[in-house]
């Protein structure tokens, strides 16, 4: 296993974190496995939708894309490439500032903090972690 | 980075194996039963509260109204509507001395007081608010012991025939969770503290209380407020 298949198999964690997210906001599944009542509180605030768009959605649409990217970095014509991970880390950074926003938005204006969003923020900060180690290891296999 | 056919083959398992059970638990999910959470500290809309006061029951021109605050999981709140109600009706609000006004206000520590009172309001849109919220309060100690008490609430608007149709989609939508969110707020800039509390006449009465102390306070207010 390397970091590259690490972030494709944390990118389709994610994506079912958030594809469970978004079938809750559009009433598909009537309650989330929360505990304290927090994760409702997140999703019915005004918080969870960004530029009129369901941000459960926009993590759907974002994981999905770190899926496809990691799994066609893995592909054997671009597995020495490097600019699949440069897009993957790119991607993952747009991921992780978002997720900054959100956390902000929990933490000092809504007041709750979503155990899912948590899940979601970890497995995006850990996408960007394995795409920079991936691109530090890919810098020394050129230098080598 | 160099990659084996035999790790890329691994990986794909692992990938697939991944993928069947996150598509297994979202089907899951999705097939079960549908269930319910009402959103709670939502933004209150004007439409939420426009024309409505709460659950009135009793003459409209009764000489005294009392209004009282009050949570469907709270067990004194229980037994003063099991007990205490139906002597009051007969007493009091069937005889046309008293109007009863009834507000919710759910406490942020019971984990189904909100999911009750959406309940009684999805009934109150048939017409049947004190049907379903007389069958709420006799099975408080059924539902407040569950895992998830929609499915108790959906057996009660059965029970006293509501279509559930129209009940379903009610809640689902959580439609009135604003109005309950107003409901509580209006208590709160009353002074309301705990439950059941009373309003009447702008004073607050606090604590448990029995047919025999409202009857003797009806009493005492109908000839002043019949001037």
């Amino acid at each position: 296993m390397n970091f590259r298949m690490g972030a494709a198999l944390l990118s389709l964690l994610g994506l079912f974190v958030s594809a469970y997210l978004y079938l809750y906001k559009i009433g598909r599944i009537g309650t989330l496995a929360c505990g304290t009542g927090a994760c409702e509180t997140v999703q019915a605030s005004a918080g969870s939708r960004f530029a009129g768009v369901e941000v459960a959605l926009i993590g759907v649409a974002g994981y999905s894309a770190l899926v496809l990217v990691s799994l066609a970095s893995l592909q054997p014509s671009l597995v020495a490439r490097r600019w699949p991970v440069a897009l993957l880390a790119g991607l993952a950074g747009l991921g992780v500032g978002f997720t900054a926003y959100l956390t902000y938005l929990e933490l000092f204006v809504i007041h709750a903090i979503c155990r899912w969003c948590v899940t979601s923020a970890a497995i995006i900060v850990a996408i960007l972690a394995l795409a920079l180690l991936e691109l530090r290891a890919s810098s020394r296999r050129q230098a080598a | 980075m160099a990659t084996s056919p035999g790790g890329l083959k691994r990986f794909y398992a692992v990938f697939v194996v991944m993928a069947l059970a996150g598509l297994g638990a979202l089907g899951y999910l999705l097939a079960k039963p549908a269930t319910v959470s009402i959103p709670v500290n939502v933004t209150i809309q004007p439409a939420d509260t426009a024309g409505f006061h709460g659950y009135v029951k009793g003459d409209s021109t009764a000489p005294v109204e009392i209004t009282e605050f009050a949570d469907y999981q709270c067990p004194f709140c229980q037994t003063f509507a099991t007990l205490q109600m139906p002597t009051i009706e007969e007493r009091l609000i069937k005889t046309g001395r008293l109007r009863w006004r009834y507000r919710d206000f759910p406490l942020q520590q019971h984990s189904f007081s909100w999911l009750a009172a959406h309940s009684a309001a999805c009934a109150d849109d048939q017409g049947r608010f004190w049907d379903q919220h007389q069958r709420i309060y006799e099975g408080q100690a059924e539902w407040s012991a569950a895992r998830d008490g929609a499915g108790i609430f959906r057996g009660y608007a059965k029970a006293i025939g509501l279509d559930l149709g129209r009940y379903d989609s009610c809640m689902s939508s959580g439609k009135f969770a604003g109005r309950i969110q107003a409901s509580q707020e209006e208590g709160s800039r009353l002074g309301v503290a705990s439950t059941p509390t009373l309003v009447v006449g702008g004073r607050l009465y606090q604590g448990r209380f029995d047919s025999d102390a409202i009857i003797h306070l009806v009493d005492s207010l109908a000839p002043r407020a019949a001037k």
